[in-house]
């Protein structure tokens, strides 16, 4: 990986970060009033398609969210294990499609 | 007559060999107003005469006597006896994250191997200027330039850092530290060369701010603070080119 | 044996803010992908989702869940004082920064924790 990448790995994982933080209190937010009375799907469907704003909002959390956490993996491999350089960009890659083929059939599924 | 009312038996493990090695216990009088440099001094003059250790200026400038006083980097002629013993114990071995010579001398050849590495040192412009440069003090730049200025290169916040123990190529906190000074320098003739030289995994970006480099410079510099300085103008660099 | 027993070097707020980072970093980008798939099966099959639900509605549950909010939040409140730290003039106070961003965590994790055994909003 040239410098070059590193700082690009590195600007994205703070623009992720700083995109990240009012979802994430936005998502605390909405499940703290949705956990009570407990969880059903009708209910988080009913709240989910009653506007775009969710689709969207969700799309982007999960990108988002995914970019930033498998860079994140990807620097816990490094420091924590022997694998090669290769070896770990490609499992953090390779958690990064999962999260996005996964994100992609969820917001299909509460759309 | 001195009294040494005040004097008692303390248990000390020092390491011994190389990094395959082991630790060996002595048991030492001493005074709790002593310095750790003072019990390794003792040891080694009454009780091994084959204990290998540094140390040059004993009054806390140099940095020489550097060493892990129970499990921290510290400068040993600068650590009191009473500070640092636990249940009558105190263990002491070379710095952490450096090939291991003897006993308590480490080899610092790669902490300034990346030092160079980091191109952590002035680089004169292209002409000699003709009159002295005219530096304000009190200048953002100078004022960041200064405040981490003052390092002399002990290697304890080397010694500290987990990030320089887990990426081979880390520069390290006090290469980095270096740096930043430099990058604030006006004089020098490479600022944008010395930042190019860091902003990369093998130098600032791979810091986590744990500040163990902080919390154990023995001169209270900030290598955290001025690395977070060179982490703001690499992320200039990366989105418009240049800082 | 290595030449260094325990690390103590460690023993300091920052460094425990970073071990809790990563430690809940770690956590929630491997329950990402299994949050995503379980939600999925609202589409395939709606009681697939409802089933997976009921059968998580109990207290034990609900209190992982609330690990997992307490990690969410604090993972988030100690990202925010990096990025202030990495982008901002430096402050000495990071230890009330930490202070304030693991309190406001176990906050968020408690209100959680409340409406996860309320009976109704």
């Amino acid at each position: 990986m040239t410098q070059r990448q590193e700082r690009l790995l590195y600007v994205l994982q703070r623009l992720s970060a700083l995109v990240l933080a009012p979802l994430v209190i936005l998502h605390i937010g909405v499940m703290i009033v949705a956990v009570q009375g407990g969880l059903n799907t009708a209910e988080m469907l009913a709240r989910t398609q009653s506007s775009t704003f969710w689709p969207v909002i969700y799309a982007t959390f999960f990108v988002v969210a995914g970019v930033h956490g498998c860079i994140g993996l990807r620097n816990i491999l490094t420091e924590t294990t022997e694998l090669p350089a290769r070896s770990v960009n490609r499992i953090s890659g390779g958690l990064l499609i999962l999260i996005l083929v996964f994100g992609f059939e969820t917001v299909r599924a509460i759309a | 007559m001195t009294d040494i009312s005040d004097q008692y038996q303390l248990t000390v493990n020092i390491w011994r060999g190389n990094s395959d090695g082991a630790y060996q216990t002595f048991e030492v009088p001493v005074r709790d107003s002593q310095t750790v440099l003072d019990v390794v001094t003792w040891i080694q003059r009454h009780l091994d005469p084959d204990l290998t250790y540094r140390y040059a200026c004993r009054v806390g400038m140099c940095g020489t006597c550097a060493m892990t006083v129970q499990g921290k980097p510290k400068w040993t002629c600068r650590t009191r006896i009473g500070t640092v013993v636990e249940n009558n114990e105190l263990t002491l071995g070379p710095l952490r994250n450096l090939p291991v010579i003897k006993d308590l001398a480490t080899d610092m050849v790669p902490f300034f191997d990346k030092w160079a590495e980091a191109g952590a040192q002035f680089v004169p412009g292209d002409q000699v200027p003709e009159q002295m440069a005219a530096v304000a003090p009190d200048s953002r730049a100078r004022r960041a330039a200064d405040v981490a200025i003052e390092c002399i290169g002990c290697g304890v916040c080397y010694a500290a850092c987990d990030t320089v123990a887990w990426r081979e190529d880390y520069l390290g906190p006090a290469a980095l530290n270096r740096v930043w000074t430099l990058v604030n320098d006006e004089r020098d003739g490479d600022r944008d060369g010395h930042l190019r030289k860091v902003a990369g995994e093998s130098g600032c970006l791979s810091c986590h701010s744990h500040q163990s480099c902080a919390e154990l410079c023995p001169k209270h510099l900030n290598p955290t603070a001025s690395i977070a300085g060179l982490k703001r103008k690499s992320f200039l660099l990366a989105l418009v080119g240049r800082s | 044996m290595t030449a260094h027993r325990k690390n103590t070097a460690r023993n300091h707020p920052a460094w425990w803010a970073f071990a809790l980072h990563r430690l809940s970093g770690l956590t929630l980008v491997l329950f990402l992908p299994v949050h995503l798939f379980v939600l999925s099966r609202a589409l395939e099959d709606g009681n697939q989702l409802d089933h997976f639900l009921t059968w998580a509605d109990t207290p034990v549950v609900k209190l992982a869940e609330t690990a997992l909010v307490v990690l969410f939040a604090a993972h988030m409140t100690g990202g925010i004082r990096l990025l202030a730290v990495e982008f901002l003039p430096w402050q000495d106070r990071q230890k009330t920064f930490i202070a304030v961003g693991v309190g406001v965590a176990l906050a968020t994790g408690l209100v959680f924790l409340l409406s996860a055994f309320s009976g109704g909003a």
